[in-house]
């Protein structure tokens, strides 16, 4: 499978130090960084060798639009036309004549070159400042030519984190619910996808009803809810052995799965006789622990980074609240005060803020909030809309949105959705068929 | 009299009937189906047996049983004590207006809500199993009141 297939990485030169272009990504970008995005370089006999065998005409090219939608998506970045460009890409990558990039208005240049060498894809870039006429960085890979897209990607992600300090998301991908059907008997199948909405593949045949897939943040594990044969539980399945199995011998319902950060315990919710409380299983020695006891419903659990504390939902005040307990269960505290019902908090990779969902006179809200509750933000509004998953570098929640039926009940619709944690840049996230549940996965690559 | 007056009155008369009548049924759709959010109606209702329906119906994020469904449950109840040889899941639903999994929990509680006044009324809890569907299995798809209050249910249903 495409993950034995490690990248090797060889740094070609020392990175500069010093930067003069910056992106600032803690606010709302309303001028996005202008940069050109040259196709990358390519031999007329490597360029045949790959068509042969992907059926690519240019893979300079199609790995340069990779990475350039890739930029665009973020909205920090203007990728410029490349019509405009006046330099040739393998002259371009050896030396850029800076005034020829400064004129079409480029702040930075991304060139490189392509070459098929033992049956291998080897690809290097350069990121240069074209104020400052000078490399920023510069770096090569080798791998299976079937990953020339995760090549754009970790391009991407090399160039994000120079730019704007902070990791990447690109070389990631999306788990999510894949929809079809009349509302009333909705087929639902799991199905994973590139970040960027490429190379779907459904895990699940739809025989059965499956929801809230999550990823191990540590590997290709992922924990989801089946209804094989009937019987609602949490299960866990290899994506790259297709292996699953049913997780602890609970005798209900378990539901609302999760992973701990380090990827070696489960927390979900167990029903029986119409209270859920919260439960971990420890997936080595598979030890079950009971963490709330309270008659009240409790679930949607998530662990804090640091692995100390969770954050669930409970309707122990009446209705549907956010709390913060220790992760032994000690320290019930109450966080979300503010008007209507509050559900799916999601501590954020970053652990400095909750991510949640909000219903509140009709309309549904992803907001974030600090641990203690203080400094709630609404990022979004909308008729349905729910479960927010983080970015792997905390900058971007993706979630699901709904519509409203017309009168006779048709025009129903489930989408993918993103926007970042400033407010800004709310996007559909393209799928093949509808969509909901949707889980990021951890960076790939590092 | 003259016969004119007379088929002007009857006509007026008429129209009267039409008019009161048709706002009559308007007012059944509107609320005459829900009791503050609860459905009332007979819609999607099927039967167990005669005179037995086979669901109940709940307040948002409500999981208590109504004056009528405790009724329902109780002619559940004694059906079931007649037909002991039978046994039965209760499906517990949500509607659409809610997260999915806070409504997998609500679905769980009010399907033991029906189970717990069925034992109550002399049902072994061992015929009686629970599954909740939460907000996947709607029996109306529209975005509205009404049809959210009939998607809010648990429903008996016969397991052999």
């Amino acid at each position: 499978m495409l993950f034995r297939h490690l990248f090797i990485l060889i740094i070609l030169l020392p990175i500069k130090a010093f930067a003069l272009i910056e992106v600032d990504i803690t606010r709302g970008n309303l001028s996005p960084l202008p940069i050109a995005v040259s196709p990358l370089s390519i031999d007329e006999k490597s360029k045949e060798s790959f068509n042969k065998i992907l059926k690519n005409k240019d893979m300079g090219l199609e790995i340069s639009i990779v990475v350039e939608n890739n930029l665009k998506q973020t909205g920090l970045f203007n990728p410029l036309n490349k019509d405009a460009f006046l330099q040739k890409p393998d002259i371009a990558h050896l030396k850029p004549r800076f005034e020829d990039w400064a004129l079409i208005k480029a702040q930075a240049l991304i060139t490189g070159k392509v070459t098929f060498i033992d049956e291998k894809l080897r690809v290097e870039f350069r990121l240069w400042d074209v104020l400052a006429a000078k490399e920023m960085m510069a770096l090569a890979f080798t791998t299976v030519p079937n990953n020339w897209r995760r090549v754009g990607h970790i391009i991407t992600d090399k160039v994000y984190e120079r730019l704007t300090g902070e990791k990447g998301y690109f070389d990631t991908r999306i788990i999510y619910v894949s929809e079809k059907g009349k509302k009333v008997s909705r087929i639902k199948k799991l199905a994973i996808m590139d970040q960027d909405g490429f190379n779907t593949k459904y895990l699940t045949l739809g025989n059965e009803l499956v929801l809230t897939p999550r990823f191990n943040p540590t590997n290709q594990m992922v924990t989801y809810l089946s209804y094989f044969r009937n019987l609602p539980r949490v299960y866990l399945l290899d994506i790259e052995t297709g292996i699953q199995e049913v997780v602890g011998d609970f005798p209900g319902m378990t539901f609302a799965p999760r992973f701990s950060p380090d990827g070696k315990k489960i927390i979900m919710s167990f029903a029986m006789g119409g209270n859920s409380d919260i439960y971990t299983m420890d997936l080595e020695n598979r030890i079950v622990e009971r963490i709330t006891n309270h008659p009240s419903i409790d679930t949607s659990p998530s662990y804090s980074p640091n692995s100390k504390y969770i954050c669930f939902n409970s309707d122990r005040s009446g209705y549907q609240q956010i709390y913060v307990m220790k992760s032994d269960g000690s320290n019930v505290k109450r966080i979300s005060f503010g008007k209507g019902l509050y559900g799916t908090p999601v501590w954020s990779p970053r652990g400095d803020l909750i991510a949640f969902t909000k219903l509140h006179k009709g309309k549904f809200y992803i907001g974030v909030m600090r641990t203690d509750g203080s400094g709630e933000r609404l990022l979004t509004e909308n008729f349905y809309q729910e479960a927010p998953s983080w970015s792997p570098n905390g900058r971007v929640l993706i979630f699901y949105r709904e519509t409203k039926t017309d009168e006779k009940g048709e025009g129903f619709s489930a989408k993918l959705w993103s926007i970042d944690l400033t407010g800004y840049n709310e996007r559909l996230v393209e799928t093949e068929t509808d969509a909901s549940d949707p889980s990021w996965s951890s960076l790939l690559s590092n | 009299m003259d016969l004119g007056k007379i088929f002007r009155n009857t006509f007026l008369v008429i129209l009267a009937c039409l008019v009161l009548s048709a706002c009559a049924t308007q007012k059944k759709v509107d609320t005459g189906q829900m009791q503050g959010d609860v459905y009332t109606g007979t819609d999607t209702v099927k039967y167990l047996a005669s005179g037995v329906p086979d669901r109940v119906f709940f307040a948002t994020n409500e999981s208590v049983l109504t004056t009528a469904s405790r009724d329902t449950l109780r002619k559940q109840a004694a059906w079931m004590r007649k037909n002991s040889d039978l046994t039965f899941v209760i499906e517990g639903h949500a509607d659409e207006r809610g997260t999915r999994e806070y409504n997998l929990a609500l679905g769980e509680r009010r399907a033991n809500a029906a189970k717990d006044y069925l034992m109550t009324y002399g049902v072994a809890g061992n015929r009686l199993s629970v599954i909740s569907y939460g907000k996947e299995r709607p029996v109306d798809s529209g975005s509205n009141p009404l049809s959210w209050s009939k998607n809010r249910r648990s429903v008996t249903v016969k397991a052999n």
